[in-house]
């Protein structure tokens, strides 16, 4: 039987380790090298790093971060913040990602998520979908959820699959960093339609928020604060969900 | 001893190469290469594969007698070969991704979908599933039954003869997931990609 995943997630600045509260508000926290393999030797399913202020920022630090985890961890390593082009993803993918979550370029060149996944595979190609309430739908908003865009967030998850993406990375920008847990409805809207596996993330607090992010039809849950700042590790995690009777790998 | 990892423009072999690296340490060396002679003069070689059935073998043929030099290597001198996800599909006479493509023919059977049961599963299948071991192969020295390895894919290996099957996983239906046939291994998933046990199997095929 497939196994839930519980994905860690690490924000990078400038080869550092980070967290935002509502995407501001950085504290810095230590080497994403020794974090991944942490999480790693813990069980973690996949680790995944988002290279926050990659967009106007040094670019090679992350190169070389990926470069360092990917000989130190050999479990799978999505890496996205600041992917623009065919070339920024076959650097990372280089580099040892695995796979490359593309977010406002999807957006603005929907053809560079055909071009990669044709070219590389689905398997490495996430789209990472950062929504908000908005009436009763939601809407999509890019650099990281700085702008809006007027599109409809289930819209745009149907034309990503239709595109070749392998999965969705869905983030809730009303739950993340609240700690209040996740966007159970937009979750189940998107994943129940799309036939592409979806990672909940945005606003874990507690493990039980886990446990409701996979009810919600996820495939994956994606964590950073809880995780970070050492309020549960993965292997509690786990263990609290298979007491739930939600399967995972242990 | 020397394990080559055929490099042919198959996809991201990175993972690939990491893993190796990390279990031969230094006792075994490591090539990378599509050169056919570093090939032929090899112990072992591993045909990695990412993207399309077709864009693989395409790639495979693009590089002028490495089909013929892998031919030579598994089917006629009978060394030691580990196929890993598509590589291991290109065993097959035929797969039907983006259309209908020849595989190298060295295990008869068939790629195809995945059969999501209308839709009531996820394409692709990705995560950790456990494996079922359904013979002694020997890449599964000291792995034990219902292991968890990673997996990502949308098609499945369907061979003729049963007796090449060393595991399957349970997804939509059973999905072939390693094959043995004398010198020749498979494994759908990546055990480069699926921590310490992975590595293991990594360990077990270099060790052979």
């Amino acid at each position: 039987m497939l196994k839930n995943r519980i994905i860690p997630c690490l924000d990078v600045k400038n080869g550092r380790v980070v967290k935002g509260i509502n995407f501001v508000d950085l504290k810095d926290a230590g080497d994403p090298v020794e974090q991944a393999k942490i999480y790693s030797d813990g069980g973690a399913d996949e680790i995944c790093f988002l290279d926050i202020t990659a967009s106007n920022e040094n670019r090679d630090t992350i190169y070389k971060v990926v470069e360092r985890t990917s000989k130190n961890c050999f479990v799978p390593l999505t890496v996205g913040g600041g992917v623009r082009s065919v070339e920024d993803i076959n650097k990372l993918l280089n580099c040892g990602a695995d796979k490359v979550s593309i977010n406002t370029a999807a957006v603005q060149n929907p053809k560079l998520v055909e071009e990669s996944s044709k070219k590389f595979g689905s398997q490495c190609i996430v789209v990472a979908i950062d929504a908000k309430k908005n009436g009763e739908s939601w809407e999509i908003f890019t650099h990281g959820g700085r702008n809006s865009t007027g599109i409809n967030a289930i819209e745009f998850a149907n034309k990503m699959e239709n595109c070749g993406a392998g999965e969705l990375l869905v983030t809730s920008m009303d739950k993340d960093g609240t700690q209040s847990g996740y966007d159970i409805k937009l979750m189940t809207t998107i994943s129940s339609n799309v036939n592409i596996p979806v990672i909940a993330s945005g606003g874990v607090g507690t493990l039980d928020h886990l446990a409701e992010g996979i009810k919600s039809g996820a495939s994956a849950v994606l964590a950073a604060s809880i995780f970070h700042y050492g309020s549960y590790s993965v292997a509690e995690a786990k263990q609290y969900l298979a007491s739930k009777d939600i399967p995972v790998r242990i | 001893m020397n394990v080559t990892i055929v490099d042919y423009n198959s996809g991201n072999i990175s993972s690939v190469i990491n893993s190796f690296k990390e279990v031969a340490k230094d006792k075994v060396n490591i090539e990378v290469t599509s050169d056919l002679n570093k090939i032929k003069s090899s112990d072992k070689v591993v045909l990695p594969g990412q993207g399309s059935f077709k864009s693989c073998v395409g790639a495979l043929k693009d590089i002028k007698g490495l089909v013929d030099t892998l031919n030579d290597f598994a089917i006629n001198n009978k060394k030691p070969l580990l196929g890993i996800c598509v590589g291991l599909q290109m065993f097959a006479d035929v797969g039907y991704e983006e259309k209908e493509t020849k595989g190298l023919g060295w295990i008869p059977g068939k790629v195809s979908i995945i059969d999501n049961q209308n839709r009531k599963y996820k394409l692709p299948h990705i995560g950790w599933n456990e494996i079922n071991i359904t013979k002694d192969s020997k890449i599964f020295k000291g792995i034990e039954n219902k292991s968890h390895m990673y997996f990502v894919h949308s098609y499945e290996f369907i061979p003729e003869d049963k007796n090449i099957i060393s595991a399957t996983t349970d997804y939509s239906s059973s999905i072939v997931c390693a094959v043995e046939k004398e010198n020749i291994f498979g494994t759908q998933f990546h055990p480069e990609k699926s921590d310490k046990i992975g590595l293991k199997i990594i360990n077990n095929f270099i060790n052979l």
